[in-house]
């Protein structure tokens, strides 16, 4: 730091963590990092990109490695996002209290997404 | 650039810290790191800036651009935010980390009540007096430490110390010396136990000197052992409450005994411990008393701990005029520092100390943590104010730490619990204060003491105005408290 001087130890032990911090990220690799490349912070350890291919989501641009071999999943498991791996809201039926039955007729997604019926609250 | 680089857009507004002045410089003591950091160059003006209110970046700097060049105050805009002592309006609070010490976490001081009988009857004593929490008097507990029960509590010190080098073992009463048998074959007998399990270890007591005398002051000078006297400074203030069970004033008996102690006894420095009531408030002429006409090298000060409607306890205008006095006392010690000189106001080089490392405390000691009281029947307290009182008892030396119990106490005493603290600057430093004194005010041990909030952020702020003067002027002195 230039214009701020840390006096105690532990003023100078923020300083190092603030310097090792600027360290760790440059600045012009910061601008937009592409779901299937990796940033400079963690070209060393493993990626999970923004979004819920965390929890492997089909239907997102990147699974859970951040690539994009795993994502060769029938497009009708997408219908099960929302539905009880995100927190997010989304029009999917509420599986807790109403419609607990809602996916009984549909064991595999890919095969059985027909019987998947409407939800009239 | 940095990560924390704000953009133009964005509205900036000051953080939580308290800033200090020392010879026209400004300083941050940062909350809740506890770092301090000088202000150069724009830094001042920028903060001043955002003192009237949250404005956006380019406001800020059109509004300073007159008077410094627009790289200089991104740069230091960008300094500023990565200490946090600016950041964006909308940013969430800091809440106050609830993290509990990790399992295993090592004891370093155990406190060993050797005897809970006095041969003195001071008024505000907290273990016989008015405030005592534990019957020491008709209670079932015995009057004096057993030798196996010392040893007990050596081998509980060795073996919860983990893998610390060093231990201390505190003496305690009562009057510690009532027990001066138990003391000489304990410290023999830790000793050879230290050294056998590779450690170091160091003795204390604290005592009222009255039965000081050559065999035990030869004793305590052989085997180096650190001794506190609890004294109050002159004849007519230490006769007024620190008195005989027939009410004899003390001070007659033990003046040639300390004389005797200070020149016999210098492998250690010997430090007296002043309590100060509303009816002994002059701090001044109580330190120079016991420094210069006494010769102790060190006088620490603490106001008595007590309810407030007794006579004896500190009123509002007391504490006031007790900091005012502190205060001449911590410039006087300036003074010494900038000159290597010693001075033996203990208050300001304990409170300088925690400022230099930038503690940042999630308890206000190390009672039931790194250190332990131990009662005369060997039950475990949280330290030795709270010996042998069930409520605060955390196990045995037999039996050792009931870990459910120490972990609750941990939970319920750690700052996070402590609401009122949570928006003070100066909780890095107090977290919350003394459990016995707390106890004693307001029946619980886990409640903040609200009573010294003023005082004790004013006592902080001149501690902090020192260290910023000794950081500029003699920052060599600071090297002492580097360990």
């Amino acid at each position: 730091m230039k214009h701020i001087k840390a006096v105690n130890q532990k003023a100078a032990r923020i300083e190092a963590w603030v310097a090792h911090e600027a360290e760790q990220t440059q600045p012009t690799e910061l601008d937009v990092v592409g779901l299937e490349s990796r940033p400079p912070h963690e070209q060393n350890g493993p990626h999970f990109p923004l979004g819920c291919s965390l929890v492997f989501s089909p239907g997102w641009e990147a699974d859970s490695s951040g690539g994009t071999a795993g994502l060769c999943q029938p497009v009708e498991r997408d219908i099960f996002d929302c539905h009880l791996s995100c927190f997010w809201p989304a029009h999917v039926p509420d599986q807790l209290n109403h419609s607990a039955d809602w996916t009984g007729n549909c064991a595999s997604a890919q095969k059985d997404w027909r019987k998947l019926d409407l939800i009239f609250p | 650039m940095s990560l924390t680089m704000t953009n133009g857009a964005e509205t900036l507004a000051l953080r939580e810290f308290h800033p200090f002045e020392t010879d026209g410089i400004t300083y941050l003591y940062m909350v809740p790191s506890a770092g301090i950091f000088r202000m150069e160059g724009p830094s001042d003006a920028i903060l001043n800036a955002l003192g009237k209110g949250p404005k956006t970046k380019t406001l800020l700097i059109n509004e300073l651009s007159d008077h410094f060049g627009i790289d200089l105050l991104l740069e230091t805009i960008d300094e500023l935010t990565e200490i946090r002592a600016i950041g964006d309006v909308n940013a969430p609070r800091e809440l106050v980390p609830n993290d509990l010490p990790p399992a295993g976490f090592p004891l370093t001081t155990m406190v060993l009540n050797v005897t809970n009988k006095c041969n003195l009857a001071c008024t505000y004593c907290y273990e016989y007096g008015e405030d005592k929490i534990v019957d020491t008097k008709y209670g079932d507990q015995p009057k004096f430490m057993a030798e196996e029960t010392a040893q007990e509590s050596v081998e509980f010190l060795l073996e919860e110390s983990r893998g610390q080098e060093v231990v201390h073992l505190t003496f305690f009463g009562g009057e510690t010396l009532l027990n001066f048998p138990v003391l000489q074959e304990t410290v023999a007998y830790a000793r050879r136990r230290a050294a056998e399990e590779g450690k170091r270890i160091e003795f204390s007591l604290t005592t009222n000197a009255t039965l000081l005398r050559p065999q035990i002051i030869e004793w305590l000078a052989d085997n180096q052992i650190g001794v506190t006297i609890s004294i109050d400074g002159p004849k007519e203030v230490q006769d007024g409450l620190r008195v005989f069970h027939n009410g004899k004033g003390s001070y007659d008996v033990i003046e040639p005994k300390i004389k005797e102690l200070l020149k016999r006894h210098k492998t250690r420095p010997i430090g007296a411990r002043v309590t100060l009531t509303q009816k002994n408030m002059d701090v001044l002429r109580i330190f120079r008393h016991l420094t210069e006409e006494m010769g102790f090298w060190e006088v620490g000060l603490a106001p008595v701990t007590t309810q407030e409607q007794r006579d004896y306890a500190i009123t509002s205008e007391g504490k006031d005029n007790m900091l005012e006095q502190f205060e001449i006392l911590a410039q006087e010690w300036l003074e010494c520092a900038l000159n290597d000189e010693h001075h033996g106001f203990s208050n300001v080089k304990d409170t300088l100390e925690e400022i230099h490392k930038g503690v940042s405390k999630a308890y206000g000691c190390g009672a039931g943590l790194g250190l332990m009281g131990v009662a005369t029947d060997g039950d475990v307290s949280l330290c030795h104010r709270f010996a042998g009182s069930p409520e605060h008892t955390i196990g045995s030396v037999t039996e050792g730490i009931d870990r459910a119990k120490q972990g609750q106490f941990l939970v319920d005493h750690h700052i996070a619990s402590k609401t009122d603290c949570h928006t003070c600057w100066a909780r890095p430093i107090c977290s919350g204060g003394c459990y016995h004194e707390a106890h004693v005010q307001y029946g619980t041990s886990s409640h903040p003491n609200l009573h010294y909030c003023t005082w004790v952020r004013s006592w902080t702020h001149t501690c902090l105005e020192i260290y910023g003067a000794l950081a500029e002027k003699n920052p060599k002195f600071l090297n002492r408290f580097d360990a």
